[in-house]
């Protein structure tokens, strides 16, 4: 484990650079995460990564057709927000884990 | 009289209702079970079936071998469960009251989720191995392959037993082997997820195996359609992937009662508590196994553990006390590996499987993230245990939690 700077805070992250404290997140630490992901955040981006964490809190795992079934985006939508890997890497800008398995 | 009711009598409603009926007084509980068939399916004996190594009567045996004397068994449809009236309609029309329920209606695939995947080339191209149909097909099939390229893709997590599409290839690189013509067949594993491997430990440990077999990984792709004419699977970014046998995990969902009756998520599974096992909704429904959304594996292992402390905790709720055994998320999964070997990963909620030795510290005889004979003896082994101690609801010589015992940090 590691801690980087991102919007002047010192933010805990793991190996492949997700944070690993969820309340250490804020807009501006996402705007800094999705740079190095060289993505520019829109509102739409936000809206996206706020319903990842609001379900990650609850406890249920996440997959791209729950993010295609929110109304917020369908799932090419969220290939063109978050292109290459949309899970994965709004996974990280979220703040939240990596979408894994049990092993 | 008071009522349980027990809706689904595969692994966990078979469990529980053996738990139950030793234990509730007769004269004071009646117990009554539902399922729509008569025939119990040992699962985890599909992914043997398209290699030969196991026939469909291994896998399976009348229910009513497994329920004891004494429960109340109905076969039929269940039709919707109303929560706040505490009673369930059956298909027949039948209705049912009940003071606690325990809700075990496991899992089934979808394979009409995916846009061409059930059309032309189903089980002549395309078969599962997660339905003994599909598991039955899938070997007359594979008798008289001649090669080329073996697609295995995984459509949507979760979906039951997450070891099984690895298995399945491991398990297919040495059966093409041994009949002379791994040369002339690719395997490739697509998966949604990073990696075939995703835990640190076990990445470090197994995933040296796949490139060791010559199987190709391709992390990420995100199933959206299959093209039947041109035999390639399509993901919602455009990748597409040519396949001569494609071998599918099909979309996993909970059962259609869980949705008519309003009772789950996206994908019909049933929000529930993940420490105690009760449901977020009503409070004298327990959830056990595949059909909860907790965030463990959907396998046997883990209905076994979390049956005893479901137990503890409605028995609890009877006598109106507090629910105070918790559930860690405990599973414990065999890993077939081919050429008689396999490997073993126990692990729960907030610990990823590590290496070391299970159940004895030092001592095993299980190696936890090698790759052993004995490990495979145990996969074997499961199969006596499954019908002889865990459907009858006796216990095993490891308790429900995870133990540190034995593993390395
Ligand atoms: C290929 C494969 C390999 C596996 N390998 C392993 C392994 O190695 N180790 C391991 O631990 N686990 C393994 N599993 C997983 C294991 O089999 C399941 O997790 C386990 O059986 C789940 O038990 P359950 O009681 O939750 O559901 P099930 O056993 O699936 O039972 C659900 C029951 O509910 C009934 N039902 C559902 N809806 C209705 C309705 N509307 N009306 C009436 N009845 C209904 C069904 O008929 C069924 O009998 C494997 C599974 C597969 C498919």
């Amino acid at each position: 484990m590691a801690t980087k700077n991102y919007a002047g805070v010192a933010i805990d992250v793991n190996d492949e650079g997700y944070l690993t404290d969820p309340a250490q997140w804020t807009k501006e630490v996402a705007a800094e995460l999705a740079k190095e992901e060289e993505i520019e955040l829109t509102d739409k981006h936000y809206e996206v990564l706020q319903f990842l964490r609001e379900e990650t809190a609850k406890g249920s795992p996440l997959t791209i057709r729950k993010v295609g079934k929110s109304g917020i985006v369908d799932i090419k939508g969220l290939y063109e927000l978050f292109p290459g890997g949309p899970l994965k890497k709004s996974s990280r800008i979220a703040g939240i884990d990596k979408p894994s398995s049990c092993v | 009289m008071k009522k349980i009711l027990i809706l689904g009598g595969g692994t966990g409603g078979t469990i529980m209702a053996n738990k139950l009926r030793s234990i509730l007084d007769r004269s004071e509980w009646d117990i009554t079970l539902v399922d729509q068939y008569k025939t119990h399916y040992y699962q985890p004996g599909f992914l043997f079936i398209p290699f030969g190594i196991y026939n469909k009567n291994d896998v399976i045996k009348p229910k009513s071998d497994f329920f004891p004397p004494g429960v109340n068994v109905i076969f039929s449809e269940i039709d919707l469960i109303e929560g706040d009236k505490n009673q369930v309609k059956l298909g027949n029309g039948k209705i049912l009251n009940y003071d606690f329920m325990i809700l075990a209606t496991g899992t089934q695939t979808r394979p009409e989720e995916t846009p061409g995947l059930k059309e032309d080339l189903w089980y002549k191209r395309i078969f599962d191995f997660y339905t003994i149909e599909g598991a039955v097909a899938l070997r007359e099939f594979i008798k008289t392959w001649e090669g080329g390229r073996l697609v295995m893709n995984i459509a949507e997590i979760p979906f039951k037993c997450p070891v099984a599409p690895l298995e399945f290839v491991f398990l297919a690189d040495a059966y093409f082997h041994e009949a002379g013509i791994r040369d002339k067949i690719n395997i490739t594993y697509v998966t949604p997820l990073p990696g075939a491997f995703t835990k640190p430990h076990a990445t470090k440990m197994l995933s040296g195996l796949l490139e060791e077999k010559n199987i190709k990984v391709i992390p990420e792709f995100y199933l959206e359609r299959v093209d039947n004419k041109e035999k390639k699977i399509i993901s919602y970014d455009g990748q597409e992937i040519p396949f001569d046998l494609l071998t599918i995990v099909p979309v996993n969902m909970g059962n259609d009662l869980i949705e008519r009756s309003g009772m789950g998520d996206d994908l019909n599974f049933v929000p529930t508590d993940k420490q105690t096992l009760r449901s977020e909704k009503y409070e004298n429904i327990f959830v056990l196994g595949d059909a909860s959304n907790i965030p463990t594996s959907k396998a046997g292992s883990v209905v076994h553990f979390a049956a005893e402390v479901l137990l503890e905790n409605l028995l609890s709720s009877i006598d109106g006390k507090p629910l105070y055994a918790k559930f860690d998320g405990h599973a414990n999964c065999y890993i077939e590996t081919g050429f008689g070997k396999g490997s073993i990963i126990d692990f729960n909620y907030d610990t990823e499987p590590l290496p070391g030795t299970f159940p004895l510290p030092g001592v095993g005889p299980f190696g936890l993230l090698q790759n052993t004979k004995f490990n495979h003896y145990g996969k074997v082994i499961f199969r006596w245990i499954y019908w002889h101690i865990l459907l009858k609801g006796k216990e095993l010589p490891i308790g429900p939690n995870m133990s540190m015992a034995g593993k390395k940090l």
